[in-house]
């Protein structure tokens, strides 16, 4: 149960920016336009802004204060907050969903991180000077078909950054990374997104101006809106962006003393993660691509939702056609995606340590290195195969995401109570916070999720029960091995330290 | 750019980024809270 020098926040201005960076990541600037265009342009920001007032708000309060809450007890992961607060000894089971998904979702995100940091060194090394687009295209698909070594020299390299970041705490490494890396991050944006919108069509450049780009984006279907499916896709972007069900918002707002704010803290990082995604998301990949693409070849290339395509497929020749200027466009491009995955991956490490930390005694330093480690077994099959990475992606990236948010949102409204829960969401709140998100928190969140949940269950079933390649099997199975060995560790510690006796 | 998405553009752009503003200005001027709080930069100037 120590509570080392390094396990603590710096200031209040680290704290949200690290917070921030958790929720940024690739899917801001990737995924956001990508699912904007797919749902209806414009007219996607009505459910998406409902989904964050109903949802999102509603489960950023829920987290930062069950952290607090946490971390009186010096509990800093999930199994033993959800103790602490459900009394009941089955809870802590649920709590693992806490662990589990950030070491599985870690396993194939530090991957993804790793294409941006490979793309940054091939922007400034020239390596798309000169190729056509198809040639660009052919070399991303060598990239994830491991037709060169690269790929898995770039993911070592990016795990190894990770883990010894992690290694130096949470003020030494976390924060002093989100201190650099969110205003880059967000200049990066800015410039782009400046030179994105003004895109001019030239003869010899661009077919379009950026403006075209961004009013496919923003052009309103209105109709989209009465469709379950857009809602459901709001909902799901909603999720992903904040980070919403991970367990490691809880485990950054366990560190903070019980009489500081968590209410402005959440809305200040909540907020800073849509002014990322919304205003900046939507000014780079769509109008630089359609300008020189058109709209036709971008709306084949987004669809699916993912905007992998065009960040990591496209933008590198458009850059290079760009010239000197180019090079850094190119840099500030995937230098930005950087940042944006490793804030992310940095805040999935410190649920583990805090957890071996706080049960079994594991200085952090070292449990950075236990978490490299698993990363690296978790992560190899990921590496090796699409298939296992989308196994992971699936079940430990959406499905455990929204297990996790029902159970916690019915344990803090309905088992702790909701008049306690009031109370803690407000103990040193800096802002007051509007009394309707007590009965959001109570009624409307809970039963969103419950349909989010059962709208997702003809998925769970599909996926469960279709064949898979030998290494989609082998990551079910690894998923399955890690979820019980974490209830084991769970086990073994309530027996080692009997913490459920301490509240 | 057509009218609607022009609209929505400002106004959503415009919103977001001014709330988003308005918290970060608040985190940045409040007072900060008596030691002792979470935070170990401010602990030896406090002391």
């Amino acid at each position: 149960m120590s509570n080392t020098t390094s396990a603590g926040w710096g200031s209040r201005v680290g704290l949200i920016l690290a917070m921030a960076g958790n929720a940024v990541g690739l899917g801001n600037f990737l995924r956001f336009p990508a699912q904007a265009i797919e749902n209806g342009g414009g007219a996607f920001i009505i459910p998406y802004i409902v989904c964050f007032l109903l949802m999102g708000l509603p489960l950023l309060f829920v987290e930062w204060s069950m952290g607090r809450f946490g971390g009186k007890y010096k509990q800093h992961s999930t199994p033993f907050i959800f103790d602490a607060m459900g009394k009941a000894p089955y809870w802590k089971y649920f709590g693992v969903f806490g662990i589990f998904t950030n070491i599985a979702v870690a396993a194939f995100y530090c991957y993804l991180e790793s294409w941006a940091l490979s793309w940054a060194y091939y922007s400034v090394a020239g390596t798309f000077t000169g190729m056509s687009q198809t040639e660009v295209q052919a070399f991303f698909q060598n990239y994830i078909e491991l037709g060169t070594s690269h790929p898995v020299i770039f993911w070592l390299i990016c795990l190894l950054m990770n883990t010894w970041i992690l290694s130096r705490g949470l003020s030494g490494g976390v924060e002093k990374v989100a201190k650099i890396g969110m205003p880059l991050l967000i200049l990066f944006g800015l410039i782009l997104g400046i030179t994105g919108i003004s895109l001019q069509a030239s003869p010899n450049g661009a077919i379009n101006d950026g403006v075209v780009g961004l009013n496919y984006l923003w052009n309103p279907d209105f109709s989209s809106i009465w469709s379950f499916d857009v809602w459901v896709a709001a909902a799901g972007q909603i999720f992903f962006t904040l980070s919403l069900g991970m367990g490691s918002i809880h485990c950054y707002a366990s560190y903070l003393n019980s009489k500081d704010d968590v209410a402005l803290n959440a809305m200040s990082a909540g907020w800073m993660n849509e002014f990322v995604e919304v205003v900046l998301g939507s000014m780079i990949i769509i109008p630089i691509s359609i300008g020189y693409l058109g709209i036709e070849a971008v709306t084949d290339m987004v669809s699916g939702g993912s905007g992998l395509g065009i960040g990591f497929a496209v933008l590198p020749k458009l850059f290079a056609d760009w010239g000197a200027f180019g090079v850094v466009a190119g840099l500030m491009w995937f230098g930005l995606l950087f940042f944006a995955g490793i804030t992310s991956s940095l805040a999935m490490g410190t649920p583990v340590m805090g957890f071996l930390d706080d049960n079994f005694g594991i200085r952090q330093s070292r449990g950075a290195w236990i978490f490299g480690g698993i990363i690296l077994i978790l992560g190899l099959p990921c590496v090796l195969s699409q298939d296992a990475f989308n196994e992971f992606d699936y079940w430990a990236g959406t499905i455990a995401l929204v297990i996790f948010a029902l159970v916690e949102i019915v344990l803090f409204a309905w088992v702790f109570g909701m008049e306690k829960g009031w109370a803690e969401i407000n103990a040193g709140a800096d802002i007051k916070v509007p009394k309707i998100f007590k009965f959001i928190i109570q009624y409307v969140s809970p039963v969103f999720l419950l349909v989010v949940f059962i709208g997702a269950i003809p998925g769970i079933v599909e996926n469960a029960t279709k064949d898979t390649s030998f290494y989609g099997w082998m990551a079910r199975f690894l998923l399955l091995a890690l979820f019980a060995m974490i209830c084991v560790f769970v086990y073994i510690a309530s027996k080692r330290n009997q913490s459920s006796k301490l509240y | 750019m057509e009218t609607p998405a022009l609209i929505l553009v400002i106004v959503v752009w415009s919103s977001v980024t001014l709330i988003t503003g308005y918290f970060f200005y608040k985190v940045l001027t409040l007072p900060k809270h008596p030691e002792p709080d979470s935070f170990h930069d401010n602990d030896e100037t406090e002391n």
